[in-house]
């Protein structure tokens, strides 16, 4: 094999295949980058064997044929190579050698054999559609803070995507949840989604994923299968197998009956939330909220290390309430909102509050109190 | 001080037909001894000796089961005594404490010796136990004092004496040189206190990194670690040896929910939590397994202990059959600071915890077998 490409371009499809690979990996090839060439393309594809990301991308191949090389290295080799160089890859499969040539720097990395290399089986998928980058980018993003890292729940480790029925008929949503907050986030639902069975996409994958939704004008093609799902631009394929397990029936622990309305200029609650979490216990971050008429007090109180007041103006006509909550929930779900106005609704002090941008209830979050 | 055969004394003081017999304080068949009362120790039972062992050596010893709760409440007593004499105690188990007598003199008007005494004649008096002193300069040399002459033993290192007394001693008398370290400093040719003279502090340092250090400071009798009544608990565990090695997981999970709850029992006396939820287990080749979980939320509740360990069982159970698990929680800390955001999809622990609360009240007031879940009859 021998072809050569721009730096730019090889850097692109090294970096998304060494943040796929395992680091920790006791199996040799899986730290490998697959390389193949033909006619004028390069395709690089890595995999830590749930998750394959493939990059196609040009070169000018002068002689057909595949290797695989440590993506870590050959990524990092790149990295250093200066911006607008061509690089050069040649493959020895006698001596188990590719050299990588770019103006006066050449390098010389052991390869293993391009048979030894995983390639995930393909799938039949039962739904495929097409969804604009920002929406996919929506979608996850406000979604993903929820997700758990508890081991003993894996079911919970990862992004939630369905079909349900929304307030004007039938969304693709996607929920997260830890058992302290959860998130639910709903589009319109994309022509030929309607068959899409309910999937639990992996934080990496979510993490793998939000790389390719960058561009405001990227079309997603999006498959999904019991086992598998697949998200393709025109040059990268992530291909992910799911979450083997059922996520919790969430409708019934989102809140219905919060009457206790507070509405609040979302930037500068999660900013007084910031500010008076500063003096808050490491290992509790509580923060109480006292609700008076219109008026909000943030307060932190620990004997330790100190105590914080700060008192900001809301619209609130029920009666006093005083409830706690993790800063750290609180400002991550503050940061959610992208217009004006965060509304919250609350029940009572142990009650879990739920929290949607002005009437729009195509996101919602919810976040459990904590006792203070 | 240091009590002698405590738990054996305990069981030989509260039933008098023991009184001349060999007893022996353990578990079942297939556990260990805790205590043995003199009588058996002559026989050759020590503690730590697997139960067929000590019965082999002592046929005809009364094996009693411990009954911790009375010997918590005696050790509480018996530190209200240390507490007459000083401030400064450093319990180092029910039945062992250091005391930092620095200056008591003046306020006692007695000097350390006189009012260890009288602590040991009370002890006998009000209590019927006996107890062993040591009275040294440091940690390191108490401790060795209070071994001496055991039982009802009362021994003094004084500074003067203290290089004399090392002399000749054998280096496992230190405190933390168990058999790995002993057969590291023997192939070093180190076996006394006078063979560790030899060495200077950078090469102990080198070849036993900070034992080393402290191997050099011991064998010149001296120990700077202070009496510290501070040094709080880290953890609280406990374990079981089995009858016979299982892999049962029917009866694991029984064994883990009655191990969750005596942990709970005691976080809860102690009005602490814990951030970590520990399973131990040991192979039947004797090694010592152990998987941690951190939980989101510090708990003391039996139930939420369970829910964080049984799962963690999978993950040892290729190592199976086992011959003791034990179940822990460690980081702790006080229970103001536990379960203070509760689980959105768990709308029914806040049940399980009322009950559990409501379990715990039955039990205050009829007895610890007054109510049991299920599980734990397995």
């Amino acid at each position: 094999m021998k072809l050569s490409i721009e730096r730019s371009d090889l850097l692109k499809a090294v970096s998304q295949a060494q943040s796929v690979v395992e680091r920790r990996n006791t199996i040799p090839i899986l730290a490998n980058v697959l390389i193949e060439a033909e006619g004028e393309t390069a395709q690089f594809r890595a995999t830590d064997l749930d998750i394959e990301v493939v990059d196609k991308t040009m070169a000018q191949v002068e002689r057909a044929g595949a290797t695989t090389v440590s993506a870590v290295t050959l990524h990092d080799i790149v990295r250093k190579l200066p911006d607008g160089a061509l690089v050069t890859l040649t493959d020895d499969p006698i001596k188990g050698r590719l050299t990588v040539e770019a103006g006066r720097s050449n390098f010389s990395l052991a390869t293993l054999p391009k048979e030894d290399f995983p390639v995930m089986a393909t799938s039949e998928y039962s739904a495929n559609f097409s969804a604009d980058a920002p929406v996919l980018r929506r979608l996850f993003d406000k979604s993903k803070f929820a997700v758990s890292t508890e081991e003993t729940r894996y079911y919970l480790n990862g992004v939630y995507m369905h079909v349900a029925d929304g307030d004007g008929g039938q969304v693709l949503r996607c929920v997260a949840t830890d058992g302290h907050r959860l998130a639910r986030i709903d589009a319109p639902l994309p022509d030929g989604a309607e068959t899409l069975p309910g999937v639990i996409v992996p934080r990496k994958t979510v993490g793998e994923l939000r790389k390719l939704l960058d561009d405001d004008d990227t079309k997603i093609a999006v498959s999904v299968s019991e086992t598998k799902v697949r998200f393709a631009t025109p040059s990268i394929t992530l291909t992910s197998k799911v979450i083997d397990g059922t996520f919790p029936d969430y409708t019934r622990v989102i809140p219905q009956g919060n009457t206790r309305k507070m509405e609040v200029d979302a930037s500068d609650f999660a900013k007084a939330v910031d500010r008076v979490a500063t003096v808050s216990s490491e290992r509790s971050r509580a923060v109480k909220l006292s609700l008076d008429e219109d008026r909000l007090v943030l307060s932190v109180n620990s004997p330790d290390s100190g105590a914080a007041e700060e008192e900001i103006a809301v619209a609130y006509g029920d009666e006093r309430l005083e409830i706690g909550f993790n800063a750290k929930y609180l400002l991550e779900i503050a940061s959610q909102v992208d217009r004006e106005n965060a509304v919250f609704l609350f029940n009572s002090s142990g009650d879990p509050t739920l929290m949607r941008e002005g009437n729009d209830t195509s996101a919602v979050y919810v976040v459990m109190p904590m006792r203070v | 001080m240091d009590c002698d055969a405590f738990y054996a004394s305990v069981e030989k003081r509260d039933n008098p037909e023991l009184r001349d017999k060999p007893v022996i304080i353990g578990g079942g068949r297939r556990g260990v001894v805790s205590t043995a009362c003199y009588v058996a120790r002559i026989r050759g039972v020590r503690s730590a000796m697997p139960m067929f062992q000590a019965l082999k050596l002592c046929p005809d010893a009364v094996v009693v089961r411990p009954r911790m709760e009375v010997y918590a409440k005696i050790s509480r007593d018996i530190r209200a005594m240390m507490q007459d004499m000083t401030p400064v105690i450093e319990p180092l188990s029910l039945d062992e404490a250091f005391m930092d007598l620095r200056g008591t003199e003046t306020l006692h008007k007695a000097p350390p010796a006189v009012m260890l005494a009288r602590l040991v004649n009370r002890m006998k008096d009000e209590l019927g136990l006996t107890g062993s002193i040591g009275l040294s300069h440091n940690k390191f040399l108490a401790k060795i004092a209070s071994d001496l002459d055991k039982p009802r033993g009362f021994s003094v290192i004084g500074q003067a004496d203290t290089s004399r007394f090392l002399q000749g001693k054998p280096v496992r008398m230190i405190w933390g040189v168990g058999h790995a370290t002993q057969e590291a400093l023997s192939r070093q040719g180190i076996r006394t206190f006078d063979d560790l003279l030899r060495w200077d502090k950078e090469a102990l340092a080198l070849k036993f990194g900070t034992m080393g250090e402290r191997l050099w400071s011991v064998a010149r009798g001296m120990d700077v670690r202070p009496v510290s009544s501070s040094a709080s608990v880290k953890s609280i565990s406990n374990e079981t040896t089995f009858t016979e090695d299982t892999s049962d997981l029917d009866l694991l999970h029984g064994h883990i929910w009655r191990l969750a709850e005596k942990v709970s029992d005691r976080a809860k006396a102690k009005d602490m939590a814990g951030r970590v939820a520990v399973l131990t287990v040991r192979t039947q080749n004797f090694k010592r397994l152990s998987r941690r979980v951190t939980l989101r939320d510090a708990t003391q509740m039996a139930d939420t202990l369970y829910h964080a360990v049984a799962p963690l069982l999978p993950q040892v159970m290729e190592q199976a059959p086992f011959r003791l698990i034990g179940v822990g929680l460690a980081t702790l800390v006080p229970v103001d600071e536990a379960e203070r955001t509760s689980d959105l999809l768990d709308p029914q622990a806040a049940k399980r915890k009322a009950a559990e609360r409501a379990a715990d009240q039955i039990r205050a007031r009829f007895g610890t077998d007054a109510i049991l879940k299920g599980r734990s009859l397995k």
